[in-house]
């Protein structure tokens, strides 16, 4: 029973050890190998410029994850209408499928600069990237929920006078919640992505804006910074997404019964 | 009068080059009656299945359920599948529930009679040997009891008839043999009407008043036996002579309507 329980304490602790041991041999490496600062500085000179610059990391953190939060959003609402959409009608689906198939390909960056035209610099084209990046996989995830209902099932209720929204209703869309809910915690991340992008393209704030400013100015301890702060963001939300899953959809997780 | 009359149906899936499933099919039976169809696979179970219940319209001929041609869905029938297929959102009680909330009849009164259905459901699931498991996952349950909750959501807005398509394929014979006695039971209890598609003869002759054969594809009814053993029928059955003589009998008329193909 003792031993079992260390086990899992210990596993419980593994992602503290590892990431503290990853920072041990980064901080050994620099200084074994006497790297200069504006190559690689180590996590204590990173902490160091963290502490420095509190003020700007601080508020440039909130802009991103404010603009990060609210394209997901856009994301997470428009990719369940879309996906629902798709799944509900098959011409929906043959028209509008390829069409963002192109969408999705088309790198973001590229897109950036468009934004910036229509909206001009400032918060618009970034919540809009993180938008446009974190869409896709939600649209994709939730369609395939629907596209997945067993034929015997819909043969049961269509034998019982169901309409095709009451299919939806009772059926298409809570089976389509755990592939959701599974998307976003891929679409969170891409979200970051989407607004880092678009503030290092062209912006006046936000992580990426700072970052590339201090890049310019060979301030690398201060780009470090800005990476660490985008990484706890990142696994903050990532951690949250995870738990709503859990929360809305255990009874697709059997082996916790 | 019939409760079902089929006649002279022809079914062809994919257009008028695609297969002709079924073609010259009859079909007639009596309300009560316990009909079980068997055949070789691929002679149109399942399509008469679909046919029957309005899945499926047929090219030629026409069916006639309850006095009325069939058009479009009726619910009047309640289904079962091989694959029991409950949704693992719901607790198996909200599973049984689901026909209800769907029937014309019943899903402007589910809200307001909530209990009385309820315990109704709950009645259903202590006939099938099911009893206190209604709030419990449909994961939770074995194969077997999956199987018995998909029966009482097949009969909980009381259908007319029943349509069991090979509900019992996927379990053990134990198991199966005691889901043979429920189904029996049930039947003996209410004035419902069983169409029982199966591969498994002995199943057919133990459950049915009638056994049609089907014919390979495209299907059609090439025999038709009166099922003599007096009701209620015992398990003791399986091993009488006269029993085995007409499992022989179906088994040797399949054979040769696979052998025809």
């Amino acid at each position: 029973m003792s031993a079992q329980k260390k086990g899992l304490t210990f596993i419980q602790l593994a992602p503290w050890i590892y990431t503290a041991a990853l920072f041990a041999l980064w901080e050994a490496a620099v200084w074994l190998f006497d790297l200069p600062v504006t190559f690689l500085p180590a996590p204590s000179r990173i902490a160091e410029a963290i502490v420095q610059y509190w003020g700007a990391i601080w508020s440039n953190s909130l802009q991103t994850l404010y603009t990060t939060l609210l394209g997901f959003a856009l994301a997470m609402v428009g990719g369940l209408a879309i996906g629902l959409l798709i799944g509900w009608s098959r011409s929906i689906y043959a028209g509008l499928y390829p069409l963002m198939i192109g969408f999705n390909a088309i790198p973001k960056v590229a897109v950036v600069p468009i934004l910036i035209i229509w909206f001009g610099i400032g918060s618009v084209p970034a919540i809009i990237t993180a938008f446009l990046i974190s869409f896709f996989p939600i649209v994709v995830n939730v369609a395939t929920g629907l596209a997945t209902i067993e034929p015997e099932t819909e043969d049961i209720l269509r034998a019982l006078g169901a309409k095709k929204m009451d299919i939806m209703i009772k059926v298409g869309i809570p089976r389509s919640m755990p592939y959701f809910f599974a998307s976003l915690k891929v679409a969170i991340t891409l979200a970051f992505v989407g607004s880092v992008l678009s503030e290092t393209v062209g912006s006046n704030n936000g992580l990426g804006n700072m970052m590339a400013a201090a890049q310019s100015r060979f301030n690398v301890p201060l780009v470090f910074a800005g990476l660490v702060m985008l990484a706890i963001e990142g696994i903050v939300m990532y951690a949250i997404m995870a738990w709503i899953e859990r929360r809305m959809t255990g009874w697709a997780h059997r082996s916790s019964m | 009068m019939h409760l079902v009359n089929i006649d002279d149906v022809e079914m062809r899936y994919g257009g008028p080059e695609g297969t002709l499933a079924v073609s010259g099919l009859n079909v007639k039976m009596d309300r009560g009656e316990f009909v079980a169809v068997v055949g070789p696979s691929g002679c149109g179970k399942s399509t008469l299945m679909k046919l029957t219940t309005g899945l499926q319209r047929p090219q030629k001929g026409a069916v006639v359920v309850a006095g009325q041609e069939v058009t479009k869905p009726i619910s009047i029938v309640g289904m079962a599948f091989q694959n029991p297929i409950m949704l693992p959102w719901r607790t198996t009680l909200d599973n049984i529930l689901l026909p209800l909330e769907i029937v014309e009849k019943h899903r402007r009164r589910i809200r307001t009679h909530r209990k009385e259905y309820i315990e109704k459901a709950e009645h259903l699931l202590e006939l099938v040997g099911l009893k206190g498991f209604g709030p419990k996952y449909p994961w939770q349950l074995s194969g077997g009891m999956q199987q018995r909750a998909n029966l009482c959501r097949a009969l909980i807005h009381e259908p007319e008839l029943l349509m069991l398509d090979e509900p019992f394929g996927a379990l053990d014979a134990f198991t199966r043999e005691e889901l043979w006695c429920v189904i029996r039971d049930l039947h003996a209890s209410s004035d419902v009407t069983v169409m029982l598609v199966t591969h498994d003869l002995r199943e057919s002759a133990f459950l049915a008043d009638r056994i049609l054969v089907l014919s390979a594809r495209p299907g059609r009814v090439i025999a038709d036996h009166r099922v003599p053993f007096e009701r209620p029928r015992e398990l003791d059955l399986l091993f009488d002579n006269d029993f085995n003589h007409l499992v022989q009998d179906l088994h040797s008329e399949i054979a040769r309507a696979r052998d025809a193909a």
